[in-house]
């Protein structure tokens, strides 16, 4: 263990929060320090706290949060099929999980409470995770789990298109294309609460068993040889990751690419070791869309830009430089 | 006292029949080598063997518990093993792979403790790679990276090791090394079945030798009673002088 890995993760927390709180600063009006910090502590004017408490904190949180579980859950799927290009996209989480959002959005459901739009977002990653799990257990090998997941998230993607295609009218497909771009606006702490108990639990399955992760580097026959329990490896993995991703999109919608980019840069910190790299990883990609979401506030435009177009746009090319550095050997 | 004790032991992938009735011992403090032909099944008995497949019938035990069912815990305890080597997944130190071995005693890598950290240490002394444990893996020849591999199936402090083809690949002086480090282990009291396909380099070292062809074990002894022409025919389809332990090869039948 050297220093730099000692200083990793309270650097990192550290500097999570200080953007947390630069992102209650900034806006559309802009708040002086003295005046969020009143605000954080039941002082200052009613409108500070209004917009301190109830707009760009839980804004701020969300993004955090949604970044982590994406984080945390791409640093376990890519340590659990051996693959830096793996992440909660690549298993169809996602794009299930956007499907059941978006269904609810085609038949006017979600008109009749604010709940079922996040409900149907976790069931959504639920079923993904649930066929996957089943997978696990009759297959060996994780390039048919991989297939699967392409596969899950081509026939999301033709759904959604349909729907959008058949949609009634165009407020409607609008708040599909919202749902299907991602974004933290005008989050509450209500809506934190509700995907919270699907990412603590999925969090904690993964960091119980992130060990194993760390033996599979061997190679499953190898791993198996000393000692991990394949078949309860893999279905705790995609299990946990699947909760804590279904989460993340109930709070914020498909947001791409962060659950690659924050492992990636993590991992030449902690020694190449996928345990090590699950929590910093978690803490890296949160701060990351803290980020990203102030870039989204303060950049002039005139419709708001989407937090996950500006993830995408910064995570794909970055997607594509890390396939482009493999060789065969790893395969 | 752990003993792999595999009885009639037969492992079919649809209809072929891969190991058919199989029989093999591996006490403590005996290296033996296993040797046939490409195909012969020898992976797939070791396999087999370590519960890690579904024999077809017979059994295999392990200090009289069966081995399909048990927990990979308490089997990696008793038995290491080091299957063909295959391209890491990720580029970690040296120290980091080999404290993968003391996974079955609850090791985290990234936070070795006492014990743990001991066995680990030792290992790496005992494969002569104390300089190059802070390596990044990636960057070790060949030979250091079977080093390293054995270093990881000590580390695991088990009675038995079964490694298949620990020396494929390896210029002579490595496979000397290997089969030394091996050699030692079972000196210390371990018990080591290991594949080989250099036959003067198994008669050097096991005490005994398992000849397998087409799923059968042909043969099994120490050396000077099983390694002949007629079975370096049989077994191989090659022509060849034995003397003693010497092998010389003329070609194929």
């Amino acid at each position: 263990m050297t220093a730099r890995q000692d200083w990793l993760i309270p650097g990192l927390a550290a500097t999570s929060v200080l953007a947390i709180f630069a992102a209650c600063l900034l806006g559309s009006t802009p708040l002086p320090a003295d005046r969020v910090i009143a605000a954080f502590f039941g002082g200052a004017e009613a409108g500070d706290r209004l917009v301190v408490w109830s707009i760009r904190l839980p804004r701020a949180l969300a993004a955090f949060i949604v970044g982590a579980a994406l984080g945390l859950s791409g640093a376990a799927l890519q340590g659990l099929l051996r693959n830096p290009l793996a992440e909660p996209g690549v298993l169809g989480v996602s794009a299930t999980a956007s499907l059941a959002a978006t269904f609810v959005l085609y038949y006017g459901l979600a008109g009749l409470s604010a709940w079922i739009m996040p409900i149907a977002a976790i069931l959504g990653a639920l079923a993904a995770t649930s066929l996957l799990a089943i997978a696990a257990i009759r297959t060996q090998s994780v390039v048919t789990l991989i297939l699967i997941g392409v596969g899950l998230s081509s026939f999301a993607g033709a759904l959604m298109s349909l729907f959008m295609n058949l949609a009634p009218n165009p407020f409607s497909l609008s708040d599909m294309v919202n749902w299907m771009l991602g974004s933290v606006a005008n989050r509450s702490f209500d809506e934190i609460m509700l995907a919270s108990p699907f990412l603590v639990a999925g969090g904690a399955i993964l960091l119980a068993t992130r060990r194993g992760l760390s033996v599979l580097t061997l190679g499953e026959e190898a791993a198996s040889g000393v000692g991990l329990n394949l078949r309860r490896q893999r279905i705790a993995t995609v299990l946990g990751a699947g909760l804590a991703t279904g989460a993340s999109v109930a709070l914020a919608g498909a947001i791409g690419f962060v659950g690659i980019v924050a492992p990636h840069l993590v991992r030449p910190f902690v020694d190449h070791d996928p345990a090590r790299s699950l929590i910093p990883s978690a803490l890296l990609a949160g701060l990351i869309l803290v980020i990203a979401d102030i870039g989204v506030r303060i950049i002039p435009t005139d419709s708001e830009l989407k937090l996950g177009v500006v993830a995408a746009l910064i995570g794909a090319p970055i997607f594509v430089w890390i396939a482009m550095q493999r060789r065969a050997v790893h395969d | 006292m752990t003993e792999l004790i595999v009885e009639d032991l037969t492992v079919k992938a649809k209809e072929a029949v891969l190991v058919d009735a199989a029989n093999v011992r591996l006490a403590p403090g005996e290296l033996v080598a296993l040797l046939g032909p490409n195909g012969a099944g020898k992976t797939s008995l070791l396999r087999a063997s370590l519960g890690i497949d579904v024999p077809a019938s017979g059994t295999a035990t392990l200090g009289g518990e069966d081995t399909y069912g048990l927990d990979p815990i308490r089997r990696a305890r008793s038995i290491a093993y080091l299957p063909q080597i295959r391209p890491l997944a990720w580029p970690n130190t040296v120290r980091d792979v080999v404290a993968l071995g003391r996974f079955s005693h609850g090791a985290a890598i990234g936070r070795l403790k006492g014990l743990d950290a001991e066995v680990v240490d030792r290992a790496i002394a005992a494969c002569d790679l104390t300089g190059l444990a802070h390596r990044r893996s990636d960057t070790l020849s060949g030979g250091e990276l079977a080093r390293m591999h054995c270093a990881r199936a000590f580390a695991a402090e088990a009675p038995l090791l079964i490694a298949d083809e620990p020396t494929a690949a390896l210029d002579p002086r490595h496979q000397f090394r290997i089969l030394d480090l091996i050699a030692e282990f079972v000196k210390q009291g371990g018990g080591a079945l290991v594949v080989l396909h250099d036959i003067s380099l198994a008669a050097r070292y096991a005490a005994r030798l398992i000849w397998m062809k087409q799923g059968r074990i042909l043969a099994d002894g120490p050396p000077s009673e099983t390694l002949t022409t007629e079975r370096l025919e049989e077994v191989y389809g090659v022509r060849a002088r034995v003397d003693g332990l010497r092998v010389e090869m003329d070609g194929s039948t």
